[in-house]
């Protein structure tokens, strides 16, 4: 599972961080840093996460062209 | 064409941000055809704008930044392959490696690249640096790691400043060598150009502005460079950050309008043609495009913002697959972020389309405000820096094309308001291109600050 946050949309109300810090941090008083590449026991945090953010920033999915090759 | 074409092929040349969110979008609304997907990088999509934030700091490695998929896209991947034409009659794409892919409507999005060091003899040293893919951070994030005693970094716009932050919160020695009077002074402006070297120096790096790197030095490893004031650095490490070359050399003999600045298309993301003639089955989107907007007189804008990347991908794809009437045009605001040293900066509009500047809210004391910019009497383009919420404010202010300064109650905390000249560049006077190129226009040189009296 992969995610990838809308910065422009984010508004840095850190939601996200609460429900899932391992995966989500909060980078000086307003910018957020992420792991694109959720490990495996942090996935349902991060769909907590996604629920939770109130700007919905945050789009999980699958990695993009997985079998690609 | 006929009716809403839905079927047949469709062919993304560069399978990056713009490709990949145009191939869900295509699926999504509905294309039945056989799609490809053709990139010249071996990866699957991934996203940069972590490279110079989360990987140079060590939190995620570089191969960890693939782009999640939003809907199961149904496409042919032909990855690690490089498209070296576009046959516009016999309507195919050539490949290096000799395929001809053939399509009824393609979609050029190939973004730009790392413009590189201009001495190939220096560039090639080891230990310089561009940064611009997975391998490129994962390399520089490694000799990081390492523990360089000095990292040089050529231009100081959004690049190369975050490269400077993120090497500064590793406790690396930094020097930052910029053409212009300041780092970010090429898209902000002189005031916030004022403001980031202000910041840098507090953070401890060796911020050299007004000054050009004159040699790379080095027999075989890089072990310093020369600065054109005369005075010269030791340095086992440089980043060259000067901006990106757009990827359009493959269109060179396509007849297309393709050239240094991008693929020129209209607001439908249609690209035109080299006699300035709308093409109706290549479209264009992302970091390769240059398309009029009417909040900027319809001058041509070339961006390099992730945003645009998606909202125009979507508007590509949305409309190569609806006929004439159905069509959408691209007209979203432009918009993008950079974190570095500690702050939150973001930006909606143009902020070179502008003549004046005015601190709405906040103050550059506290590096926690609002810039907002007007070109002519109207709100062109606005700057949070750790201030974000209220952006969205001003964003419909540009929209509307709101009268500048914005009206009292839009400003808060705005005591009387004194005007202070500023400067903004001549973009030829930056050792990086500007991350806005708006054709036509040059911003007034004297810009004039209003900001509040302390
Ligand atoms: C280090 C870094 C940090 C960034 N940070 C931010 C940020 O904080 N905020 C922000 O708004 N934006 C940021 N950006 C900009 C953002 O990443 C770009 O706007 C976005 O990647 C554009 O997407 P694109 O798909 O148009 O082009 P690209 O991402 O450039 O992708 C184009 C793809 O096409 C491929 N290609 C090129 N030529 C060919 C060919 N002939 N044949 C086949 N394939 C080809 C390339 O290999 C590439 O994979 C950053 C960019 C970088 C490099
Ligand atoms: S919850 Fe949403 S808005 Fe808040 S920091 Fe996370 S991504 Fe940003």
């Amino acid at each position: 599972m992969n995610i990838v946050v809308d910065l422009n949309r984010c508004q840095g109300y850190a939601q996200c961080a609460f429900v899932a810090p391992r995966v989500f941090t909060m980078h000086g008083e307003e910018a957020l840093l992420y792991t694109p590449a959720v490990p495996d026991d942090q996935q349902g945090r991060v769909l907590r996460a996604e629920a939770a953010c109130p700007v919905q920033a945050i789009l999980v999915g699958e990695e993009a062209g997985a079998g690609a090759r | 064409m006929h009716g809403e074409p839905r079927d047949g092929r469709i062919v993304i040349v560069g399978a990056s941000l713009a490709g990949l969110r145009a191939a869900e979008t295509l699926r999504e609304e509905g294309f039945a055809g056989t799609l490809t997907l053709i990139g010249e990088e071996p990866h699957t999509p991934y996203d940069r704008p972590p490279l110079s934030k989360q990987v140079l700091l060590g939190t995620v490695s570089a191969d960890k930044t693939g782009l999640p998929q939003r809907r199961e896209v149904d496409a042919e991947w032909k990855l690690g392959v490089r498209a070296t034409g576009l046959d516009p009659v016999g309507k195919q794409v050539l490949l290096a490696d000799g395929e001809k892919v053939p399509f009824d409507r393609l979609l050029i999005a190939t973004g730009t690249r790392a413009r590189p060091w201009p001495n190939p003899a220096e560039a090639a040293l080891d230990g310089v640096f561009t940064l611009r893919t997975i391998e490129d951070a994962g390399r520089l994030a490694e000799r990081l790691d390492a523990g360089p005693r000095r990292v040089l970094v050529v231009g100081a716009g959004f690049t190369g400043s975050e490269i400077a932050s993120a090497c500064r919160e590793r406790g690396l020695e930094v020097t930052v060598a910029e053409r212009g009077p300041a780092p970010l002074v090429g898209a902000l402006g002189g005031t916030l150009g004022a403001l980031a070297a202000k910041l840098q120096r507090a953070h401890g790096v060796d911020l050299r502005c007004g000054v050009t790197v004159t040699a790379l030095e080095g027999n075989g490893r890089l072990t310093g460079a020369r600065f054109s004031d005369g005075t010269g650095i030791d340095a086992d490490v440089a980043v060259v950050a000067l901006g990106a070359v757009r990827n359009t050399e493959w269109l060179a003999e396509s007849g297309i309008a393709a050239g240094p600045r991008g693929v020129t298309c209209d607001a439908g993301c249609r690209a035109f043609d080299m006699y300035g003639i709308v093409t109706d089955d290549v479209f264009a989107a992302g970091d390769v495009a240059r398309f009029p907007h009417p909040l900027f007189e319809y001058q041509l804008l070339s961006l390099e913002h992730w945003g645009n990347a998606v909202a125009q991908a979507e508007v590509a794809a949305h409309n190569m697959i609806h006929a004439g009437p159905r069509r959408r045009p691209h007209l979203t605001v432009p918009a993008f972020w950079s974190s570095q040293f500690g702050l939150n900066i973001k930006s909606v509009g143009v902020p070179t389309f502008s003549d004046q500047v005015v601190i709405a809210q906040g103050s550059l004391k506290d590096a926690r405000l609002v810039a907002v910019y007007g070109y002519r009497g109207r709100v062109t383009a606005a700057v949070s820096v750790n201030q974000a919420k209220s952006l969205e404010y001003y964003q419909r202010l540009i929209e509307t094309a709101a009268p500048f300064p914005p009206a009292p109650g839009a400003a808060d905390r705005i005591e009387s308001p004194e005007p202070v000249p500023s400067d903004v560049p001549d973009p030829k006077v930056l050792s990086h291109g500007p991350t806005v190129a708006l054709t036509g226009h040059l911003p007034d040189r004297r810009l004039t600050l209003v900001q509040p009296a302390r």
